[in-house]
């Protein structure tokens, strides 16, 4: 009889953090201490807090373990489960309140500042259930939304729960899903199609892997629920190959559900038949554009297609399709439970539910949040996600990855939802949320967003083939310094070229990190053209290292470690020393920060 | 799957594993398990508590959990049973039959099994 869960983290996060070697010496202890019948070990989703990993959580008291280590097991087995203290040293505790009775500590994640602010829809179950294990999920109320739908509500209805709720498309577009739905609803064709696009390409962004990783059978769940509404008998989830557990996972759940015949024929014996593939992107980033994933699932190269005609009329195989993100799906479920007016109920006016955002760069809690709409950046910062490490001020914060923009201090207070963004020039985008400080510069953001979309590009029209790479190179032109104040005229003339010219989104989208950073931090951009100056002291082109003669010993650290051999002595003794200082020669040094990082004496700086 | 029937029979035999999960229920029992519980035979009764709440069909309203010593280990093994809004029941000197007992009496009918409390053994 079962009387204690622990929980380790299978997510990609924790698993390159060693769970696995955890939870084999979780596995040899409960032997050693005979507890096989009462501890169950449960390897569970991504629980968020990635930068704590790995993580282990102990049930029923909910204790959370940060930054477990396999030598830290026995202790963990022997005091906690058997006696039931937690071991304190390793439990996060990030909490307002103190003790109150000794009996029950505050070691409960759900408690803790991180978790506190968190809304989970989508992740409800990521962090809480064994994700290869189907029955855990229907003990969670899975696959009960598909129940309801086939047996108690029409397609109609189906759709029509979903427009009433407002949700919006999770991928960055934000287009009402109930619309989508009723858009191909009513086309009619032998075969339609259901698709999830689970190629997830933003930099720094993990939002759909976790979901994928953490509960999968949502995903099929919904995506049978939003075949049932349209009519179409034939899914595919195109996921990229690089996601190596979220498709092993994937490919669990799908052969669970069709030996529970929760998917093939007759589902709940209503002759609803849905059945689902999985295809494997190559890393491709415009496969993530909706109509070039289709040509991809298809067959051929990965490459987008004019719209109209829009994928609802003729998608995959020319077919009527809905396609639809990852998270999108993951709250359709939830929906079809709790019904609308549960999920209107959260959100702002014209952006319901939550969004789980990927928190990353200079902050403290890195890892998978979920707010609700209309969250303030400075809760998600400053409450959320701990504030920025070193005491360092906050700069800005990048959304929607190569296709977002990002959004200063000044407006930091901004209600995060879809319109909102879009009125400040940013974009929701697909969650990615890199938080960059003081020492960030945003001309070298900008430019390495740019490079990304130069080279992920298809190549198919020239506003994105010839257009970033032209802007690139003035970007470049920039940050060495031989920038001038035309080139950001020019530059924004460019961007707005390519928006309104590019075939697909991620021509439209891919001027956004330039325009913005334009908008906020153009004094940045003049200091580069015209002061031949990097604020944040980051484009090498623009800083040189020089050493302080008068506080340089002459050890000879900086020169030792110098890769270029460009740090010679110098015949000058500074008073007080005996040795002869060093000095760097300009003309050689190729900036890479070697000598100041070796000086114990403070006597190099970098202007 | 061809009903909902059968799904809920699924979730039913399933409520158990995952209603640990959600945090504490209304009544918490806990067991006295440091080393002086243990020698005295703590591992008995807590393992009786789990499998009685489980077979009773307690798990969504109690918790069993853990505990160290609590300073009296003379009474060993000792269990405390937490509720909202009610007095503490400590009861000691437990075995597995007395834990049958308790969650028969106590936490199924609501009535404290007063000759096993340590009021009843200091008086």
């Amino acid at each position: 009889m079962v009387r204690s869960q622990v929980l380790i983290c299978g997510g990609t996060g924790c698993t390159s953090s060693g769970s696995p070697k955890i939870r084999a010496e979780f596995e040899t202890q409960i032997k050693n201490f005979d507890l096989e019948n009462e501890v169950k070990l449960v390897q569970t989703g991504c629980f968020g807090l990635c930068s704590l990993g790995p993580v282990v959580i102990v049930y029923p008291d909910g204790t959370f373990y940060s930054r477990v280590t396999e030598a830290d097991v026995p202790e963990i087995v022997e005091e906690h489960l058997l006696k039931g203290r937690p071991v304190e040293r390793l439990v996060y505790n990030d909490t307002d309140k103190k003790e109150e009775d000794d009996t029950h500590l505050d070691t409960a994640l759900s408690e803790t500042r991180f978790y506190k602010a968190q809304k989970r829809v989508a992740l409800r179950n990521c962090g809480v259930i064994d994700p290869e294990n189907i029955e855990e999920y229907i003990a969670m109320d899975g696959y009960a939304a598909l129940g309801k739908a086939l047996t108690e509500m029409t397609p109609e209805e189906v759709i029509q729960c979903v427009t009433d709720s407002g949700l919006r498309g999770r991928g960055g577009g934000g287009f009402p899903t109930g619309r989508k739905w009723a858009l191909c609803a009513p086309n009619k064709a032998p075969q339609k199609y259901v698709v999830c696009n689970a190629d997830e390409g933003d930099p720094g962004a993990f939002m759909d892997r976790s979901v994928l990783e953490g509960d999968p059978h949502a995903i099929i769940e919904a995506m049978a629920i939003a075949g049932y509404a349209i009519g179409a008998t034939k899914g595919y989830v195109y996921v990229r190959a690089e996601y190596p557990i979220a498709v092993k996972r994937l490919s669990i759940a799908i052969a669970q559900a069709r030996e529970y015949g929760l998917l093939g024929k007759d589902i709940f014996g209503s002759g609803f038949d849905f059945d689902l593939q999985i295809r494997l992107g190559a890393g491709a980033f415009v496969c993530g554009e909706e109509t070039a994933l289709m040509t991809s699932i298809e067959g051929n190269r990965g490459e987008p297609r004019p719209r109209p005609p829009y994928p609802a009329v003729r998608g995959l195989y020319n077919s009527p399709t809905v396609e639809n993100n990852v998270e999108t799906f993951a709250n359709i479920p939830q929906i079809i439970l709790n019904g609308a007016d549960w999920f209107a109920s959260m959100g702002t006016e014209k952006s319901k539910g939550t969004k789980v955002f990927a928190l990353g760069g200079k902050i403290n809690n890195t890892g998978l949040v979920e707010i609700p709409m209309g969250t303030t950046l400075r809760e998600i910062i400053e409450d959320i996600g701990g504030g920025i490490p070193n005491g360092k001020k906050f700069k800005a914060a990048q959304t929607g990855g190569p296709s977002g923009g990002c959004i200063p201090e000044s407006l930091i207070d901004t209600p995060v939802d879809y319109d909102n963004l879009t009125a400040i020039g940013c974009m929701m985008g697909s969650g990615g949320l890199i938080i960059m400080d003081e020492d960030s510069c945003m001309v070298d953001m900008a430019k390495f967003f740019l490079q990304f979309t130069v080279d992920e590009s298809c190549g198919k029209c020239t506003p994105c083939r010839v257009g970033m790479k032209r802007l690139m190179e003035m970007l470049e032109k920039i940050t060495s310094g031989k920038g001038t104040l035309e080139d950001l005229d020019r530059i924004e003339e460019l961007c707005h070229y390519i928006k309104e010219n590019s075939l697909c989104g991620l021509g439209q989208t891919a001027p956004n990190p330039v325009l913005a950073t334009l908008k906020f931090f153009r004094d940045e951009y003049v200091a580069h053209v015209v002061e031949k100056r990097c604020p944040a002291g980051v484009c090498k082109d623009l800083l040189s290292y020089t050493i302080d003669k008068d506080k340089c010993i002459g050890c000879g650290l900086c020169a030792k470690n110098c890769p270029v051999n460009t740090i010679t002595r110098t015949d000058y003794v500074a008073p007080g020393h005996k040795l002869g200082s060093f000095e760097i020669h300009q003309d050689k040094c190729i900036k890479c920060g070697a000598c100041m990082a070796n000086c114990k004496f403070k006597a190099i700086s970098k202007k | 799957m061809k009903s909902l029937a059968e799904l809920q029979k699924i979730k039913a035999r399933m409520q158990d594993r995952v209603v640990l999960r959600e945090g504490s229920g209304d009544i918490r029992v806990v067991v006295g398990m440091a080393t002086c519980g243990i020698a005295a035979g703590a591992r008995p009764v807590l393992n009786e508590f789990v499998k009685d709440v489980s077979e009773e069909g307690l798990s969504d309203k109690v918790t069993v959990s853990q505990t160290g010593c609590i300073g009296i280990c003379q009474y060993e093994p000792v269990v405390e049973i937490f509720q909202a809004d009610k007095e503490k029941v400590t009861y000691v000197k437990m075995t597995a039959e007395k834990a049958k007992e308790v969650v028969e009496q106590h936490l199924k009918g609501g009535k404290v099994v007063e000759q096993y409390t340590i009021g009843a053994y200091q008086s």
